[in-house]
């Protein structure tokens, strides 16, 4: 089958179309939902105000006044007919630092104990994959990870925190994400980083993409001390690199 | 500038809302009344997408400190200038030290104030709007309160001291035009008859965020969890429960269940004027037809802008230009 037809257009009302390609979460289906929203992007189609992606399908939302639904579906059909040919570059890959377990992760030892390793084991584990964006989403700059290893799998709380600061990395299930805001959840904490996903007041408010990768990278107080502070300057900026493959 | 002596049940800053982020989780915001909210700018003759008031059920006291031009349209709140009565859907001239306050809600629940220029908060990721759960955006991220003192931008454009058509939110039963889908496929037959045949409440746990309905359940076929995706303003989502809530301005960008049909936007101002208590039907139509209606209410809007044109003149006299504005001596 080739791609366009294993996309789905459905109406979402009379502002947008969600483009929907297989209905499962699977890093080969997000990547078909990155090619399309950056193919889609680059060809500058009047009247469609912006280009959601999300784990399987990409919502594209337009002015009906600049572009009518029929118009617009013929033409995000000629998008994926073409899909196989549009250059797509590769994935960033962010290196997240991280201070993992005391007061910053304060259930790494929980984690460890229900995995049955040492903490040593759970940091190495959690630090050494890189983990693909599916999508951003829940509060602002959120990001749905995907990719940990099920060796460090952990219940979330019974009871959720009521404010869990920035920063926070946690797991939950077979899932390890990171609180761009003070918010409440139910994650099981392992660290925290100084490195701020989400400012509403920097040019580019969110740094992290759908589509792109997270590797978190192990520091101690000190240089946790040294990038927080080159953060609330606004003069840090996380390692990257390409993804390969 | 103006000053905020009472900041009513809940009035923010917003304007047409903070597009361009939602793929980073941010929401949009907005007024939720579009329709309403475009007129009052319209009517003080400001440039589309200034930011104006939205005042929630209780209108804010308002104490102008310099002269101004102002207009309110949406919900009937019982607008006064100086204690006197004054009407809705047109432009008044008002001066420094004059207030603006509002009696008594009569019908709708969500009135819009524009000033002439605009109120001139520091734009957040290209938007006044304000999000009350990102605490951004308006004024300092919040709902207005007593002691508040917000600045009005420039005056771009010149008011229609005219009267706009009124719209009429009394009646107690509403229908709201929905097109189907997208995940209309998840729900039974009887859960898709149950939807548009049934009549819905709006409940207490309404709010920017979604509009609340109580019914007949609509039943999926195997749940209403969906893998995560987009959710449009005016979708329907239907939970766990079956009891629909229509996705409005503040809600969150992408979100877990299966979303049934999604409102009209030329009906979406109807919605953004329920209250809890009122009723609602819902009745499908084609997106070629929503599209249609929502062309011809903005070719009416445009209108207002139209007829503002009209008393703006551009003359010149021994070689040099001068605007010309022509409006009723008060």
């Amino acid at each position: 089958m080739t791609k366009m037809e294993i996309a789905k257009l459905k109406v979402s009302g009379d502002s947008a179309i969600l483009v929907e390609f297989e209905n499962r979460i699977a890093p080969e289906i997000n990547r078909l939902v990155r090619s399309f929203t950056m193919a889609l992007a680059g060809k500058n189609i009047p009247g469609i105000v912006e280009i959601v992606p999300s784990y399987r399908a990409v919502t594209v939302h337009y002015d009906p006044s600049f572009i009518l639904f029929d118009a617009l579906r013929k033409a995000l059909k000629d998008v994926l007919a073409h899909l196989d040919e549009a250059e797509i570059p590769p994935a960033t890959v962010w290196e997240i630092p991280v201070l993992y377990g005391g007061e910053e992760g304060p259930d790494l030892s929980f984690v460890a104990h229900h995995s049955g390793r040492s903490e040593e084991d759970v940091i190495r584990i959690h630090s050494s994959a890189e983990y693909l964006v599916y999508m951003l989403g829940f509060t602002p700059g959120f990001p749905y990870l995907g990719g940990m290893d099920a060796a460090i799998a952990a219940p979330r709380l019974k009871a959720p925190r009521l404010k869990i600061p920035a920063g926070s990395v946690g797991i939950a299930g077979q899932q390890t994400g990171i609180y761009p805001i003070a918010s409440p959840g139910g994650w099981q904490l392992i660290g925290r980083t100084p490195v701020k996903l989400y400012d509403p007041m920097r040019a580019e408010p969110v740094l992290v993409q759908a589509g792109d990768y997270i590797k978190f990278t192990a520091v101690d107080a000190a240089e946790y001390a040294r990038i927080a502070a080159e953060a609330e300057k606004g003069s840090y900026r996380c390692r990257t690199w390409r993804k390969e493959g | 500038m103006i000053r905020i002596i009472s900041g009513g049940m809940l009035t923010t800053v917003q304007d047409r809302g903070r597009f361009g982020h939602m793929k980073s989780g941010i929401t949009v915001s907005g007024a939720m009344d579009l329709r309403s909210y475009e007129t009052a700018n319209r009517l003080v003759g400001n440039a589309e997408g200034e930011a104006a008031l939205e005042a929630t059920l209780i209108g804010p006291v308002i104490e102008l400190c310099a002269d101004t031009v102002f207009a309110v349209a949406g919900a009937d709140l019982g607008l006064q200038l100086n204690g006197a009565p004054v009407s809705t859907y047109c432009a008044h001239s008002a001066k420094a030290g004059d207030r603006l306050s509002f009696a008594a809600r009569k019908s709708g629940c969500r009135a819009y104030i524009a000033f002439r220029g605009g109120i001139a908060v520091p734009p957040v990721m290209g938007s006044r709007s304000t999000d009350l759960k990102a605490g951004i955006g308006g004024h300092m991220g919040r709902k207005l309160q007593s002691g508040d003192v917000l600045p009005l931008g420039t005056a771009s454009g010149v008011p229609f001291y005219g009267i706009a058509e009124k719209e009429d939110f009394s009646a107690p039963v509403k229908t709201l035009r929905v097109v189907m889908g997208p995940q209309d496929d998840r729900f039974t037959d009887a859960g898709i008859g149950a939807f548009l045949q049934g009549e819905y409440a709006v409940t207490p746990q309404s709010d920017r965020m979604g509009i609340r309905l109580g019914g007949t359940a609509v039943e999926t076929k195997n749940g209403s969890d969906i893998i995560t995706d987009g959710i449009c303003m005016g979708a329907v989502q239907i939970p766990s429960d079956g009891q629909p809530i229509l996705m409005m301005a503040d809600r969150q960008p992408t979100g877990g269940y299966a979303k049934i049909a999604n409102v009209i936007s030329a009906d979406l101002p109807l919605a953004a004027q329920l209250i809890p208590g009122d009723r609602v039907r819902f009745q499908a139509v084609s997106v070629q037809e929503a599209q249609q209606l929502l062309l011809a209410q903005r070719e009416k809007l445009a209108n207002i802008r139209a007829q503002s044109a009209a008393s703006r003149y551009r003359v010149t006299v021994d070689g040099h230009v001068y605007d010309i504005e022509v409006r009723p001596v008060e």
